[in-house]
């Protein structure tokens, strides 16, 4: 057997915070063969990046190794110097990181960033360099390289941009590369050219990889070993047929079962240890027959300022109870279309129909007087947003019921909130808190029971999922679901995961560039796409259990 | 709701000041200077106003601890006595512009369209000129009174609050939380004064400390140069202005006193200024 | 090239946009001076003890007994022919007073400018890439404190010291000793001149007075430039891109240079511009204290005096040096920032 290209051995690392010394990596040992691609796996603060940065010597200055070593080719690299850190960076050892076009400097032409990094360890002319910065954007398959060697990171999209990150880092040569986080941020779609690009190169050229990421799925697909890390601690190691089909740890576990594939179902997202019980709904009387949908939108287009059309003719109906998902990529104009139903903008031409009454003809600056207005709520994305800083979890509840029904501060406030926070599992201690004192999830679980607070009769969701944890997720997904079907709320579910929506929804509306590409029952549109767009979609999608196809043998 | 918030609030502000001693160190000494402001002329020594010929020009001494001046009078009690007039002025002059700018700019940066592009074109116009220079012009155009350099230090400042207020606004207006307040039945008016406003106030707060140093300079120089105030009033850039005939002749208690006045209490308000920015920033930044 | 003709039609754009604030400066300052209280004839006539006939006489030559509108488009007329009114003071058109006092003030806010630059920009840069060392401590006091004092002390405080004291500085007063000859003004600008006509005594004599007081308008600049130098720096030092230039093992040089100062240079290109309309403002002060001859002095002289033709003058031309360092700032910006140009 080969002797390791990398070998951690017992690592630890701290970081000194304002609240004092803080562990980041606590015993921390993996090893890497020549040419192996190792995914390392985890959710936020599990230290999967900072393992990352601890090898390539970059971690932040707030942070020390304080405990064992890190080998690279035998060379114990821990206590490396400057001189050495450099030798070691772009020739032996090079990292691709989260935000691409960030990570690019945005005053210098692509074409010189390459350049600089085949100059720093080459002695070329610079014409010999730009010629070779040519050719590696080539094999980074950018179209019309010739132009892009002068072009800025600005004008190129997110895709390009990590593209121009894998030329830079395999522009020396080396045989260790780290992608922390690769494709977060990037369409579904263009993430798995990118990582199909990815995985060529580095198989081409032998280099060892270390893909850093929190997509099990992504994992399982393109990596031989995958480790799960946990608090900074190294939880599990294997396979990812066995890791993932027979996983051993707890922590693992859970993971793999929170994790959405093409075939899970909302009951199987939790362990049942933990699931929340099963609610026993009874039959709905069906509505009167001749009665209007509860939602009617008849060709809506709303177009900008600057005369670009954001959503161009959409109309959907929706039954009430029912739930509907809308998925496209970034640019598809769904958010777009989530906010005009919720009346937060107001459509440029067509009609929404709210069980009969016309809600697009009042302009959405005075809609909040609107007796509809506490029928149709809405909840966000990003829970560190979405909740005003200076309002209490109560208060920020207590909102909308004093605004839209007619309570006054008093007890049936206190105990119309306090059902509220039960109903979504949060703590009552947890109510008198600002929103800075809270996790992810316990924000994303007020601004659920914010949304439900007036009983509402559609519910629409953008992307209340996608900024938390997988774990997180399954949770509040969970809880979607009961409180849908206790409530008998209509739900319109906008995301860019499409098996979080197969398995929310039963129905499911495909949108792209503002117009609707295809829909239809969710089971049978992800099983079988009439169309090319939503059949590439569907295949873009890692699958835990898929096998890993393009590794060397 | 209230009663806990401020109350937990206060121990927040303990706990910071007590590891940011510097910024404890300023707050204290603007306490001190409010102090020495409203209560100063009634404890000083000797009678700002009143000549006395014969020591003139003497240095400082036990006696005059900060010398006399060319009449005869304690610099140390006409410094004493300067500091109400200083910081009212500057005082009234930040507040007011303060208020005004906020209002102004939070609607601009909300609302956008027509009235925030007028309101752009005028703060562009104010900005066209050098600060001091526009002050210079207003005073002389308003006549050479103490009211107009309030009224015109208050104008100048005015531009830098109505950006500011825009762009935190801005900032603010599409996150999640006050979209939700509209979907909780608040209309535009409503979130701007009941939320904007409340959240971009601290921020603002900062500015208008360390705008308050800079208009005492402002106010300082406009009476250096003769205007606004007048002779015997102490104020300290008169001060400074009747002293500077004497320093080439070695005299330099003159200038030297009202300098360290002016460049102490422009310092405090600025180290209190950049403390509460440190403080205020990563508590509202979670 | 694509750069060259993208800089001068975005040169021509901001140009054009700096128009509307050009003639509201104009609208304004016509405004102060005619519609705030005061009798604006008063203010034009002989002075404040002119008779009721001669008052008359100034009104309708002002054409003060117009309508406001007429009156504007008079005044935009007058300004546009140049005409900027009369002097009391000197009897001479302020228009002819401004362009003869104007390069002593440029060169010395210039030259103020230049010495601040080289010592601010040095001084941040330094200091952001030692943090927390003694030099960024020394550098982030003397920045606390370099805004704190006011320019006419900071002066006189010089002229203690470097004239009473140790007697290096010469007499405080005026551009160039009174008995000395000037050269013949090709520029204006007295160190150019002295160069032009090769008079090494002269030039030397000048730069020794224009010495204490460039040091003092620059001492007054120097702290907000290190400040906001070391700031960008800092943000640039701690950049993604900056981990990205280490990740590939780019040597220090290049890492500083080429990739973070660059970067942290364009919030400085910006500051720079706002902190030259300080100067020009404390302009007035430092004129004042070294009796410079500029056309801060000249106009403070006329105010005093309740001569206000100079000060409209002067507060119209200091505000369309404004505007034209604005757009040369802009354009420099653009140059410097290709994300700019494509916006």
């Amino acid at each position: 057997m080969m002797s390791p290209l990398l070998e951690i051995d017992n690592l630890g690392v701290t970081f000194s915070t304002r609240r004092g010394l803080v562990e980041a990596l606590r015993g921390v040992s993996l090893s890497l063969q020549p040419g192996e691609m190792l995914g390392l796996v985890g959710e936020s603060g599990s230290g999967k990046s900072v393992t990352g940065f601890a090898v390539t010597g970059l971690l932040d200055k707030a942070g020390r190794i304080t405990a064992g070593r890190v080998k690279f080719r035998g060379q114990d690299i821990t206590r490396a110097s400057g001189a050495e850190l450099r030798n070691l960076h772009g020739a032996n050892m090079a990292m691709i990181f989260q935000n691409p076009r960030a990570a690019l400097n945005p005053i210098r032409t692509v074409g010189a960033q390459i350049a600089d990094a085949v100059l720093s360890h080459r002695r070329l002319s610079k014409q010999e360099a730009r010629a070779e910065a040519l050719e590696l954007l080539r094999a980074v398959q950018i179209r019309d390289p010739d132009r892009r060697l002068d072009a800025y990171p600005h004008e190129l999209s997110g895709g390009m941009c990590q593209r121009v990150m894998i030329a830079i880092a395999i522009s020396c040569n080396p045989s260790l590369l780290i992608a922390d986080e690769p494709t977060t941020g990037l369409d579904v779609t263009t993430q798995k050219v990118v990582m199909d690009l990815l995985a060529r190169i580095v198989a081409d050229r032998g280099m060892a990889t270390i893909l850093i990421t929190h997509d099990l799925g992504l994992a399982a697909h393109y990596c031989r070993r995958v480790v799960v890390m946990e608090q900074g601690r190294l939880v599990e190691e294997g396979a990812p047929q066995t890791l993932f089909r027979a996983p051993q740890h707890a922590y693992t576990k859970r993971l793999v079962a929170s994790s959405p594939t093409a075939t899970s179902r909302v009951g199987d997202l939790v362990p049942a240890e933990e699931a929340l019980p099963v609610v026993e709904v009874n039959e709905r009387s069906t509505p009167a027959p001749g009665a209007p949908p509860l939602l009617d939108v008849q060709h809506v287009v709303k177009r900008f300022d600057d005369g670009t059309a954001a959503v161009a003719d959409f109309s959907m109906t929706m039954a009430a109870g029912e739930s509907v998902g809308l998925v496209g990529e970034s640019g598809s104009g769904k958010s777009t279309t989530a906010r005009m139903i919720c009346r937060l903008i107001d459509p440029s031409a067509g009609d929404i129909l709210f069980d009969g009454y016309s809600i697009a003809k009042l302009p959405a600056r005075d809609f909040h007087r609107s007796p509809l207005r506490k029928e149709i709520q809405i909840v966000f994305q990003d829970p560190h947003e979405s909740l005003n800083p200076r309002f209490t979890a109560f208060d920020c509840i207590a909102h909308p019921l004093l605004r839209l029904t007619g309570l006054r501060h008093g007890d049936a406030l206190r105990s119309r909130v306090e059902e509220c926070a039960d109903r979504v599992g949060l703590p009552r201690e947890l109510l008198s808190r600002f929103p800075h004192q809270l996790s992810g999830g316990q924000k994303a679980r007020i601004g659920i029971a914010r949304a439900i607070a007036c009983r509402p009769r559609l519910l629409v969701l953008d992307e209340p999922t996608a900024a938390l944890d997988v774990s997180v997720q399954a949770v509040v997904l969970q809880l979607l679901d009961r409180l849908r079907r206790e409530d008998n709320l209509a739900f319109l579910f906008v995301s860019h995961d499409l098996n979080v929506v197969r398995m929310m929804c039963s129905r499911t509306i495909v949108l792209r560039a503002g117009g609707i590409v295809e829909q239809g029952e969710s089971l049978a549109l992800f099983a079988n796409p009439q169309t090319d767009y939503t059949r590439e979609l569907v295949e873009a999608i890692p699958h835990i259990g898929s096998p890993a196809s393009l590794l060397p043998a | 709701m209230s009663l806990t918030a401020t109350s937990s609030g206060l121990r927040h502000t303990m706990w910071v000041l007590r590891g940011n001693p510097v910024t404890a160190i300023a707050g204290a000494a603007a306490i001190l200077l409010a102090l020495v402001a409203i209560f100063g002329p009634m404890l000083v020594p000797y009678d700002p106003v009143a000549s006395d010929v014969p020591r003139a020009l003497q240095p400082p001494s036990a006696l005059h601890w900060a010398g006399t001046d060319q009449l005869g009078r304690d610099v140390f009690s006409r410094l004493i006595v300067a500091t109400r007039l200083d910081l009212a002025i500057a005082v009234t002059a930040v507040s007011v512009s303060f208020v005004i700018g906020a209002v102004i700019g939070s609607l601009c940066g909300y609302v956008g369209g027509k009235l925030d592009r007028a309101v752009g074109r005028f703060v562009d116009v104010l900005m066209a000129f050098p600060l001091f220079v526009l002050a210079m012009a207003m005073v002389a155009a308003l006549g050479n009174r103490v009211e107009n350099i309030v009224i015109a230090t208050a104008i100048i400042n005015l531009p830098f609050y109505i950006r500011f207020a825009r762009a935190e606004v801005n900032i603010r207006r599409n996150l999640g939380w006050v979209e939700a307040a509209r979907a909780c039945g608040d209309g535009h008016v409503s979130v701007v004064l009941r939320f904007l406003l409340p959240n971009v106030l601290p921020a603002m707060a900062v500015q208008m400390s360390l705008n308050l140093g800079w208009a005492i300079l402002n106010a300082a120089g406009l009476s250096f140069i003769g205007l606004g105030v007048k002779p015997p009033t102490p104020e300290w850039g008169i001060m400074v202005a009747e002293g500077a005939r004497f320093i080439s002749t070695g005299r330099w208690w003159l200038v030297s006193f009202p300098g360290l006045a002016l460049m102490l209490a422009v310092l405090c308000f600025n180290l209190l200024g950049d403390g509460l920015r440190d403080i205020l920033d990563p508590r509202m930044r979670t | 090239m694509g750069t060259i003709g993208a800089t001068l039609i975005r040169a021509g754009r901001r140009f054009l946009s700096s128009l509307p604030a050009l003639f509201g400066v104009l609208v304004f300052t016509f405004l102060l001076m005619r519609v705030l209280p005061g009798d604006p004839a008063v203010f034009f006539a002989s002075g404040p003890s002119a008779g009721k006939e001669e008052i008359e006489v100034v009104r309708k030559q002002l054409g003060l007994d117009r309508s406001l509108p007429e009156q504007l488009g008079i005044y935009l007329y007058d300004v546009g022919r140049g005409n900027l009114g009369r002097s009391m003071m000197t009897g001479q058109p302020v228009a002819k007073d401004l362009q003869q006092r104007l390069p002593a003030s440029l060169e010395l806010t210039l030259t103020a400018l230049v010495i601040a630059l080289i010592a601010a920009v040095p001084l941040g840069v330094l200091a952001a890439l030692r943090p927390n060392s003694l030099i960024d401590h020394g550098v982030r006091l003397f920045c606390s404190l370099g805004v704190c004092v006011p320019t006419f002390v900071s002066g006189l405080l010089l002229i203690y010291v470097f004239y009473y004291l140790l007697g290096l500085a010469p007499d405080p007063t005026g551009r160039i000793d009174v008995f000395a000859s000037v050269p013949p003004a090709r520029t204006g600008f007295l160190m150019v001149d002295f160069l032009l006509a090769g008079d090494v005594e002269g030039w030397w004599a000048a730069a020794r007075q224009l010495t204490l007081p460039a040091f003092t308008m620059a001492l007054f600049v120097i702290a907000p430039l290190a400040r906001i130098t070391r700031a960008s720096m800092l943000v640039s030092l701690g950049s993604d891109f900056v981990r990205t230039a280490r990740s590939i093992g780019l040597s220090r040089w290049q890492i500083v240079v080429t990739y973070a100062l660059r970067n942290a240079i364009l919030p400085v290109i910006t500051i720079a511009g706002i902190v030259f309309s300080t100067m020009l403002g404390a302009n007035v002060l430092v004129e004042k204290v070294f009796s410079w001859p500029g056309v801060a002095s000249y106009a403070l002289d006329a105010l005093l005096v309740s001569d206000y033709a100079p000060v409209q003058g002067f507060v119209l031309l200091m505000a369309s040096i404004f505007v034209a360092v604005n757009l040369l700032v802009d354009v420099l910006y653009g140059i410097a920032d290709p994300r700019a140009t494509a916006a």
